[in-house]
């Protein structure tokens, strides 16, 4: 059933296949007459059997046998007439599955029968036919769908069905449907605490042990290695999801001034500990929620939010994510602040606080159960300033990333430390952990495979696992030497598995961020506060030239107003849509190849320079970015009056649709875009300028 | 006629049958099943053959008997020599031949027996070649397939597998993929070690299958030249393979019989290309019948089954069979100097073109000279055969196990294998076990020395009174309780190579029949010398049946459920 190469049609083949087409094609049409005739005799339900036989994929053929089945069962009052009606269907299903063990229409089917529970079931002829199935081909997922649903539908006890997934590994242990199916059973088992289960510590070792005789075995086989990654992400990550990072931060002092004072002396090390936060999308201050994990479930119920601004409002928390899945690790709400009459240093807080709730849940179900409150203030300086936004900008801005970051301004420590706010964790739980996944460290430092890729990534991501339990405790050294370690590990893949570089350079990227990120002393190297005319000081962080091909801990880079992630390899910058008060941004000199990756951008309300100059946009004919992003644009009202616009002005809107979708939801006051193969098409430039008119500067030259 | 097997020394000329004609192609003196297969192909190349034994039964050497007349046939020695009735009448006939009187030897020496023979034994099928059993994939096996002789023959697994004596322990040899992985006595590294072992060799096997001369090297997964050519044992050491592991790959995979760790006995080196070929049939065996588990099938009744089916085979292509019927005297040709016939114990001379002779018959010295020069010393095979009440092996019915050298004592030299067979091959009552041993040994003392010891270690000769009794304490400590014999006998079997063309291949040291089958297959090649189609001979009688593929023989091999 596996690993069999296809062989081209003979030509006599072709011939019994023009034949089989045709008796299919007159079998469906009397089938279909029947259908819409509503016949439902012997006889037409013969044909449909015949037609089933040959091609098992006819679903409207099944449908007709389910109406049928319906129509001829009114008809029927002895219960030995319904059982051999039924027996006749499950017949059906079992001479389609012989000619395709793999149709879904067939297993549905006998599915729909059993639920119709018209019967009792002859249990032991299910399982002897998924015992044949299963026999012929042990990886048949459709055959596992069928048990886990037959042992649901008898009741059969996990622990029985666990067992059956230890006789299939033994009988092959290259079998990803046992292993899979194992790993939901457990999960099962364990939260439901059923006797012998109840230490998930004890269970997850066996688990370890059992994994680890097929992996040595033969590490050249996957299945063995994705069960481990399970188990490892099951030892590794906390069970419930967490906050870890919020902005602005507790007990935070917030400025919302845009223009720097007058009064304001030059050389007064500026007080962060009030920051000058403000975002240029009037009188709006978001508020970013960061978790661990992607939750979903934050309403003003779950998340209260208090605050003398604020009275009797509803917040609502929307999900930062590429995705629609309704899941985000980033929330953000915006807080109105423009309607209100401002005093002059008159502080308003705002309290969050999050209780422990059932609504806020992980895609893998678990809840948050961490609670948190916290609180910050703001003053809503030289408010009446603020009358237009895009003045603000005086002068195009200049990245200069060969510069020495200036050294005497550096932006305070308090706010970093502020960003961090779950260190309780549960420490006994990780104890566990961290010996566990050292004990796998130890084994997998022993295979003797040195260059299979599955052991140097496992081993990869066991020590990446150690170093985020060591980061939730203090032991840097210990941690900075994991990373090293998985560094060094990323690099080898890189050159033994040349099909899969990309993932390795990815994973790379993100070791690469958190060693940089993870504690003052390396990430200050990174930060400065940039002083441009007319404007308050801006937060600054410069990753240039670090080989990153995405972005990753965004959440230690909330509080980010200017980023500068010049000459890298980014081909994606997802994640960048959690910095809700980036202004400016530079991606020049990076591998971004479409519009549809600068989608985190139209999720930054106050971003106003962008450079995007020297990447590859327009320069391959096909998008595959459409491919790797779960969602790209979402098509949208406000769409087709932007295409509307365009077409006005002659712009070909089949060319550049994602341009238009891009440039619509942006509101740009300076764009750098020189070096993509697009800036050199006809009306490319009519496009930016026509779909944002605050645009000042493109290209470094003045656009009015 | 005649009752007692064995010969009929006491019988006059006239008891015995007249043969019509008197003149055939091929004449083969013994059914064995070498000179059985050679019957069937001889017969299905459109011979006419003719193919006497002086036994009343089937298979000769390679035979099956009922227990009760093992030590007569074991004992039977020259004595069993029909005179020849004629031999004075050389120049009576017509044609001018020479008669030379034949003499049959005995091949066993030193027979021990101990125990008291159990009831029914008459329902105890005792083999003389064994331990031995068939590879699923092996040549025996497409031999039967081709004949058509897989009719008359039913196989069953030895399910059990094989243990591997080591460091005074009984391990289960892990031989494939999932049998490493659930193996719990294995190392982690060992694990890995011998599976990537494995699938080098397997590499080496697809990539050297498919004949892929292009891609020579490292990518095409091919082994180079200069491993091939290295003894195995030092390809084994190249790997990295544990001493057990190699162990196990060595003695209880590759069947290598004589210990290599050692510089000096280099007489049977094995080379690696030698090993990966029986790694080779080892792993194509596993898995090629449906209903077999493991590598090895047994047949049914015993070996003795195998001689009968192909001289079934020849029978059907016409060949004529007489039982009972010793062969007396060669009659030779002097001026050509070749044998042209036979006399057979009726006095009867049969004229031929070829003559083929069973290996316990002298062939005389003529002054003709010999092709093959005698070997000086005779190889020998010291074998064991045991009835026993319990299986070496819990759960399991049918178990090889291998002593390697050294393990039974520091002096041994080469590896004793055991085959536990159970009722379920119909060859002992149900509740009983037979089983076979050998060891290849240079004389008797030692070879029955180590045949003894591995019986020690195995099992136990106290035989208890009360069953019941014995039973209560097996419960108690099951573990530790060796299975009991009953019965058992240990003797010592020459191997001769045969000496002229005429002779065939004897039983010998080895665990299957490969070796024995090579040389019928020479044999045939100089009875047929203008036919190259060696094995499309015996394809020919296959023709009807040519559906008859490895698929419908899976039905032969029946798997029985182990309780």
């Amino acid at each position: 059933m596996h690993g069999r190469p296809r062989r081209p049609d003979k030509p006599e083949d072709a011939a019994a296949a023009e034949a089989k087409a045709a008796k299919l094609r007159d079998l469906q049409t009397q089938v279909l007459r029947n259908h819409h005739s509503h016949t439902y005799s012997k006889e037409a339900l013969g044909l449909s059997f015949k037609l089933l036989e040959l091609n098992p994929e006819a679903y409207t053929a099944w449908n007709y046998r389910k109406l049928a089945f319906q129509h001829n069962l009114g008809e029927l009052s002895e219960l030995e007439a319904i059982k051999s009606s039924i027996d006749d269907e499950l017949r059906v299903v079992e001479l389609a599955l012989r000619q395709n063990p793999k149709s879904y229409g067939a297993w549905y089917h006998r599915k729909w029968l059993l639920n119709q529970k018209l019967a009792p079931v002859d249990f032991k002829r299910e399982f002897g036919l998924l015992d044949k199935l299963l026999k012929v081909d042990a990886r048949n997922f459709h055959g596992w769908n069928y048990r886990r649903f037959l042992a649901k539908f008898m009741g059969v006890p996990e622990e029985e069905e666990l067992k059956y997934t230890m006789d299939k590994i033994s009988d092959n242990f290259s079998n990803y449907s046992a292993w899979h199916n194992r790993s939901i059973l457990l999960s099962n088992l364990l939260t439901q605490q059923k006797k012998g289960f109840e230490s998930k510590q004890k269970i997850f070792s066996e688990e370890f042990e059992l994994v680890t005789q097929a992996l040595f075995t033969d590490p050249s086989d996957q299945s063995g290695w994705f069960y481990h990654l399970w188990l490892l992400a099951q030892t590794s990550s906390p069970e419930n999801p967490q906050l870890i990072a919020l902005w602005p931060s507790n007990g935070a002092k917030l400025s919302l001034s845009s223009v720097r004072e007058a009064n304001d002396k030059q050389n007064t090390p500026f007080s962060f500990s009030s920051i000058c936060c403000y975002s240029l999308k009037e009188g709006i201050l978001p508020i970013v929620l960061f978790f661990n994990e992607p939750v979903k479930g934050l309403t003003p119920s779950s998340v209260s939010l208090n605050s003398d601004l604020v009275v009797g409002k509803d917040i609502q928390w929307r999900p930062l994510s590429v995705t629609n899945s309704g899941h985000s690790n980033c929330w953000v709400t915006y807080l109105e602040v423009s309607n209100l009459e401002y005093c002059s240093s008159q502080q308003f807080s705002v309290e969050i606080s999050i209780p422990n709730t059932d609504d806020i849940v992980s895609r893998s179900g678990s809840i948050y159960n961490c609670p948190v409150n916290f609180t910050f203030t703001f003053e809503p300086n030289n408010i009446d300033s603020i009358t237009k936004d895009t003045d603000l900008i005086h002068d195009p801005i200049s990245w200069d990333c060969s510069e020495p970051l200036p050294s005497h301004v550096k932006p305070s420590c308090i706010h970093f430390d502020q960003l961090k706010i779950t260190n309780a964790l549960i420490q006994e739980e990780s104890k566990w952990h961290l010996e566990r996944l050292s004990d796998e460290l130890d084994l997998f430092r022993e295979l003797p495979d040195d260059n299979s890729k599955f052991a140097k990534l496992t081993l990869a991501r066991l020590l990446l696992a150690c170093a985020a339990i060591k980061s939730r405790g203090s032991s840097l050294i210990e941690r900075r030497g994991y990373c090293e370690e998985a560094l060094g590990l990323f690099n080898d893949l890189i050159c033994l598995d040349p099909s899969h570089k990309r993932y390795y350079e990815d994973e790379r990227s993100l070791v690469l961020m958190d060693q940089l990120t993870c504690n003052m002393e390396s990430f200050m190297k990174y930060c400065s506060v940039q002083v441009l005319p007319n404007l308050a000081p801006l937060n600054h962080v410069q990753l240039c030239r670090l080989s990153l091909t995405r972005i990753g801990f965004v959440e230690r880079l909330l509080w980010v107003q200017m980023l500068d992630l010049s000459h890298n390899n980014l081909r994606s910058i997802e994640g960048l849509e959690a910095l809700q008060h980036l202004i400016c941004l530079n991606v020049s000199n990076n591998q971004i190849s479409s519009f549809t990756a600068l989608k985190p951008l139209t999720e930054m309300l106050s971003l106003k320079v962008l450079d995007l100059s020297f990447n590859k946009i327009g320069a391959h004919p096909i998008n595959t970015t459409r491919y790797v992003c779960p969602s790209p644009f979402s098509h949208k009202v406000e769409a087709c009056e932007a295409f509307e616009e365009c077409q006005k002005k002659h712009i070909n809107v089949e060319e550049f649709w994602d341009a238009i979708l891009f440039f619509k939801h942006v509101n740009l006051v300076q764009l750098g875009f020189e070096g993509n193969a697009i800036a050199n098409k006809e009306n490319f430039r009519t496009l930016v300028v026509t779909l944002n008119p605050s645009i000042k500067w493109l290209d470094g030259a003045c656009v009015h | 006629m005649v009752d007692e097997p064995g010969g009929g020394g006491g019988c006059s000329p006239q008891d015995y049958p007249t043969i019509d004609p008197s003149s055939f192609d091929v004449v083969l003196c013994g059914t064995g099943l070498p000179e059985s297969v050679l019957a069937a192909a001889c017969a299905a190349a459109g011979k006419t053959v003719l193919h006497v034994d002086p036994n009343p039964f089937y298979g000769s050497l390679f035979s099956s008997l009922p227990l009760p007349s093992l030590p007569s046939f074991l004992s039977s020695s020259d004595d069993s020599v029909v005179p020849s009735p004629s031999s004075s009448a050389t120049t009576s006939s017509t044609t001018s031949y020479a008669v030379v009187d034949l003499h049959r030897r005995s091949l066993y020496s030193e027979v021990e027996t101990s125990g008291t023979v159990p009831e029914l034994s008459r329902r105890i099928t005792v083999d003389l070649v064994g331990p031995r059993v068939l590879y699923c994939a092996d040549e025996g096996v497409d031999l039967l397939l081709r004949s058509g002789g897989s009719h008359h023959v039913e196989f069953k697994s030895v399910e059990g597998g094989t243990l591997l004596y080591w460091e005074g322990d009984l391990y289960p040899v892990p031989d494939s993929r999932q049998a490493i992985f659930k193996d719990t006595t294995l190392q982690l590294k060992e694990k890995n070690l011998l599976f990537r072992f494995f699938k080098l060799v397997q590499n080496h096997i697809a990539a050297s299958s498919t004949g892929a001369e292009v891609g020579e090297g490292e990518a095409s997964g091919k082994l180079p030249e200069e491993d091939l050519d290295l003894p195995f044992i030092e390809f084994l050491k190249k790997q990295h393979l544990s001493p057990k592991m190699r162990a196990v790959v060595f003695y209880a995979i590759a069947m290598a019989d004589y210990g290599q760790d050692g510089a000096d006995s280099c007489d049977k080196l094995l080379t690696t290309r030698e090993g990966i070929k029986t790694i080779a049939l080892y792993s194509s065996s596993i898995g090629r019948f449906a209903n077999a588990e493991g590598a090895f099938i047994y047949p049914m009744y015993g070996h003795g089954e195998l001689p009968q089916a192909f001289c079934r085979c020849a029978a059907v292509k016409g060949a004529l069979y007489v039982l009972r019927m010793p062969a007396t005297a060669l009659l030779v040709d002097e001026g050509k100097k070749r044998y042209v016939g036979t006399r057979l114990a009726s006095g009867q001379d049969i004229l031929c073109q070829q003559l083929i002779l069973d290996p316990s018959y002298e062939i005389p010295s003529l002054d003709m000279p010999c092709n093959a020069p005698v070997s000086n010393s005779p190889r020998k095979v010291a074998r064991g055969i045991c009835i026993t009440s319990s299986s070496v092996k819990q759960d399991s019915l049918n178990v090889l196990v291998v002593f390697p050298p050294i393990s039974l004592e520091e002096e041994q030299v080469a590896a004793v294998r055991v085959l536990q067979l159970s009722s379920n091959l119909a060859v002992c009552p149900p509740g009983m076990f037979m089983v076979y041993l050998s060891t290849p040994c240079a004389d008797a003392f030692t070879g029955k020395k180590y045949i003894n010891k591995a019986i020690d270690i195995l099992f136990t000769t106290k035989a208890s009174d009360d069953p019941e009794g014995h039973l209560e304490i097996t419960s108690e400590n099951n573990k530790e309780v060796k299975p009991t014999i009953i019965w058992s006998c240990v003797y010592v079997q020459e191997i001769t190579e045969g000496t002229a063309a005429l002779s065939c291949p004897m039983p010998d040291e080895n665990l299957d029949y490969r070796s024995i089958l090579e040389s019928t297959k020479k044999l045939f090649a100089e009875i047929c010398p203008n036919d190259d189609r060696v094995n499309l001979c015996l394809q020919g009688a296959a023709e009807q049946s040519s559906l008859l593929s490895a698929a419908q023989f899976h039905l032969a091999v029946s798997p029985e459920v182990t309780q």
